[in-house]
C-alpha cells in the first residue's frame, strides 16, 4: 500500500550519521529551491521552454547520490534533482533551460534531457522517450561492469523493454541499481488505473533483490547502502510530485510533503541549527543563479 | 474501442475523444500496446488506437508493420486497426516529429493527413469502406481548424504549390506572399498519401503552371514530399522540386527546432525555382 510510512526506519535522521544528515538535506535543499528559482523565472517569462520538476520526489536524488557515489547515471525526464544532487552545476542547468550555448547541451535539449560529464559526474542525457535510459543503462553495465545506476518512474516501469531490460540484467548479474521514483501517476492516470501489478514482484520474480519504501531520505540511503552491494537490485520508491507533470503550477497539496517530515526530523535529531545554516547558504547561492538583472541579460529581455 | 495511454485523465486527447464506452487504457507499454491493438483489429473490433506523438510510431511500428501490414499478402486476412497518429511542433526531439512518410514506404497500409472536418470523415469512411490498417496522420494544428481549405487555382498560374498536413496552412500564406511579389499560385491540397492517385484535380494544375513544389512537415529526404514530387514529375515531364525538414535534428529550442517550412521559407523555395527557368515576375 502506498505511505509516506511504507518500510520506513524508524529515526532515521539519527541513526545516520551527523555529517551524512546534513549532506543530505543539502542535497535536497539545492534541488527544492533551485527549483524555487526556476518556477519564478518561469512564471516571470525568462525559461519559455517546457520543465519537469524534481520538488517533492527531491529527497529520493539526494540519499542516493550520497549512499551510492560516483555511478554511470541513466535518468528520466525528470531529472533536475539527479543532475543537481549528483554535483552538476546549477548554472548550467539554468542555462540549459533558458536555451542559451553554455548548458548541459547548449541549449538544445532542455529540462527533460540533461547530461553531465564532468567534475567526476557521469549522467548520460535522456531524449525523451520514457523508459529508454534503463536498457541503455543494462548495456552500458553489461559492456563495462560499471556501477550503473538507471532511475525512472512508475510509468516507465510499464514500458516492454524496461521489464525486458530488468530480466536480463538478472540473468547477467549486471551492477545495475534500478531505482522507480514511484509517484503515483503517469501524467496524470493514476498506477490502478493503468494496472495490478507491482514492478518490485516483478523485479524479485526475475531474481534480483527488491523493495518497496517510501521517500524517507535516512531510510534510501540505508537501504541502497545495502542493496547496490547486490545488484542487479531494485527500489521501487513511493513519492509525489508537487507540480505538475510539465510546468510549475500545481494540483493542490500533494499526499505527503516529504520536504516538511525531513525538517522535522533533523529537528528530532537535535541538528536543526546546522541544518538552517546549510539552507541559508544554499538560498543565498541559489539566489544568485536566479539574479533577475543577470536573467535579464541573458535572456535579452 | 478505442486504445491509448493517458485517454480520459489527460483531456481525453485534445477532446477529440469522447466519454464513451469501450474506452481501454493501457499502461505506459508502447510496443505491446500497439501489439494489443493489432490483437483486437484481427478479432474484428476495428479498433482505434491513439498515439500521442507520432515519434512514438518507431516503438509502436513492430507489431503495425510486420504483423497488421503483412497480414492479407501472407495469410490472406486482415487487422483493421485505425491508428490516429497526432503530430505537433516545437517540443523536441521526440515529440515533433511527422512520420507518415514511414508508413508510405511499407506495403499494406492506408495513409490520409486530413486538416479539415470534412477531411476526417471522408479519411473515417475511407477506413471503414475497406479492410487495410489505416494511419491517419493527424496534426495538432488541425484541431482548431474548422474551415474546409479548398485547393486554390489560379489563372495562368506560374507554379503549383502541394501541401501536406500543417503545411496547408503556411502554403496559403505563402500563395498571399508570392502574390504581392507578381507571381501567381495554385495551392493544391494533398489528404491521401497512401495510396497516392493522380487525379485530374492533382495533374491539370500542374500541367497548366508547368512547375511545382511538394511541401511536408515530415523530413525531405526520402520522405512524402520527395516521393509525391517524383510521381508527379513521372507523370507529368515537368519539374517538381520537394521542401520537408532540413536534414538535422528537431532540437528544444529556436533556433534549431528545424521547423515545418513556414510561409516564407515555402515562398523562397517556390521564387528559387522559378528563377531557375529565367522567367520574370514584376
Ligand atoms: C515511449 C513514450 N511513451 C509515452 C510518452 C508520453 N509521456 C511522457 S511522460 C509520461 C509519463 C511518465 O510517467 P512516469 O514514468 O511515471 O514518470 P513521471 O512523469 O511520473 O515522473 C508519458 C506517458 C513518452 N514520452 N514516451
Ligand atoms: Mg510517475
Amino acid at each position: 500500500m502506498r505511505a509516506p510510512d511504507l518500510a520506513v526506519i524508524e529515526n532515521g535522521a539519527a541513526i545516520v550519521p551527523e555529517d551524512i544528515a546534513l549532506e543530505i538535506y543539502r542535497r535536497i535543499c539545492r534541488t527544492r529551491i533551485f527549483e524555487e528559482g526556476l518556477i519564478k523565472a518561469v512564471k516571470d517569462g525568462f525559461v519559455t521552454s517546457p520543465v519537469y520538476l524534481s520538488s517533492g520526489q527531491e529527497s529520493i536524488a539526494a540519499a542516493l547520490s550520497v549512499a551510492v557515489p560516483g555511478p554511470v547515471i541513466f535518468a528520466q525526464h525528470r531529472c533536475h534533482g539527479v543532475y543537481l544532487s549528483y554535483g552538476g552545476d546549477p548554472v548550467k542547468l539554468r542555462d540549459e533551460l533558458m536555451g542559451l550555448p553554455t548548458g548541459t547541451s547548449g541549449g538544445r535539449a532542455g529540462s527533460n534531457c540533461v547530461q553531465c560529464h564532468e567534475n567526476g559526474v557521469a549522467m548520460h542525457g535522456h531524449h525523451g522517450l520514457i523508459g529508454e535510459n534503463v536498457p541503455l543503462a543494462v548495456g552500458y553495465a553489461l559492456a563495462s561492469k560499471k556501477s550503473t545506476l538507471a532511475i525512472f518512474g512508475d510509468g516507465a516501469a510499464e514500458e516492454d523493454y524496461v521489464l525486458s531490460s530488468l530480466g536480463f540484467a538478472a540473468t547477467h548479474r549486471l551492477p545495475v541499481l534500478f531505482v522507480c521514483e514511484d509517484n503515483n501517476l503517469s501524467i496524470l492516470t493514476a498506477v490502478e488505473t493503468r494496472r495490478s501489478w507491482k514492478v518490485s514482484k516483478v523485479a524479485d520474480a526475475f531474481g534480483m533483490e527488491a523493495e518497496d519504501l517510501s521517500d524517507d531520505p535516512w531510510t534510501i540511503y540505508l537501504k541502497a547502502k545495502e542493496l547496490v552491494k547486490k545488484t542487479p537490485a531494485l527500489m521501487n520508491i513511493h513519492t509525489c510530485r508537487a507540480n505538475w507533470h510539465v510546468g510549475v503550477g500545481t494540483d493542490g497539496p500533494a499526499e505527503w510533503d516529504r520536504f516538511s517530515d525531513v525538517r522535522n526530523a533533523l529537528k528530532g535529531a537535535g541538528l536543526w541549527d546546522k541544518a538552517q545554516a546549510i539552507e541559508g547558504a544554499e538560498r543565498l547561492s541559489m539566489e544568485k543563479v536566479w539574479e533577475q538583472g543577470q536573467l535579464r541579460r541573458l535572456s535579452g529581455k | 474501442m478505442l486504445l491509448g495511454e493517458s485517454i480520459s485523465a489527460v483531456g481525453w486527447v485534445n477532446n477529440t475523444v469522447p466519454d464513451a464506452p469501450n474506452i481501454v487504457e493501457l499502461p505506459m507499454t508502447d510496443v505491446a500496446g500497439a501489439g494489443i491493438a493489432v490483437g483486437a483489429a484481427l478479432a474484428g473490433r476495428r479498433p482505434i488506437f491513439v498515439v500521442r506523438f507520432q515519434d512514438f510510431l518507431i516503438l509502436n511500428g513492430s507489431p503495425l508493420i510486420f504483423y497488421a501490414a503483412k497480414l492479407k499478402d501472407l495469410h490472406e486476412k486482415s487487422a483493421p486497426i485505425f491508428v490516429r497518429a497526432i503530430a505537433a511542433e516545437g517540443i523536441g526531439p521526440v515529440h515533433s516529429g511527422v512520420l507518415h512518410s514511414l508508413f508510405m514506404h511499407f506495403p499494406g497500409f492506408r495513409v490520409a493527413s486530413p486538416m479539415t472536418p470534412g477531411e476526417y470523415e471522408e479519411v473515417w469512411r475511407g477506413y471503414m469502406d475497406n479492410d487495410d490498417p489505416f494511419i491517419c496522420s493527424e496534426h495538432r494544428a488541425s484541431y482548431s481548424n474548422k474551415d474546409d481549405l479548398p485547393d486554390e487555382i489560379a489563372a495562368g498560374a506560374d507554379i503549383t504549390i502541394y501541401a501536406i498536413s500543417s503545411t496547408r496552412f503556411e502554403a496559403k500564406k505563402a500563395a498571399r506572399l508570392l502574390k504581392n511579389e507578381g507571381v501567381r499560385c495554385n495551392v493544391v491540397n494533398i489528404v491521401w498519401l497512401k495510396p497516392f492517385t493522380l487525379t485530374k484535380r492533382i495533374t491539370e494544375p500542374l500541367k497548366e503552371s508547368r512547375i511545382g513544389l511538394v511541401v511536408d512537415p515530415g523530413h525531405e529526404i526520402a520522405g512524402a514530399s520527395e516521393s509525391i514530387a517524383y510521381s508527379l514529375m513521372i507523370n507529368t515531364g515537368f519539374p517538381v522540386k520537394a521542401l520537408g525538414l532540413e536534414d538535422r535534428t528537431k532540437c528544444l529550442c529556436q533556433p534549431l527546432q528545424n521547423r515545418a517550412p513556414e510561409a516564407g521559407r515555402i515562398a523562397e523555395a517556390a521564387k528559387e525555382l522559378l528563377a531557375g527557368t529565367g522567367r520574370v515576375f514584376t
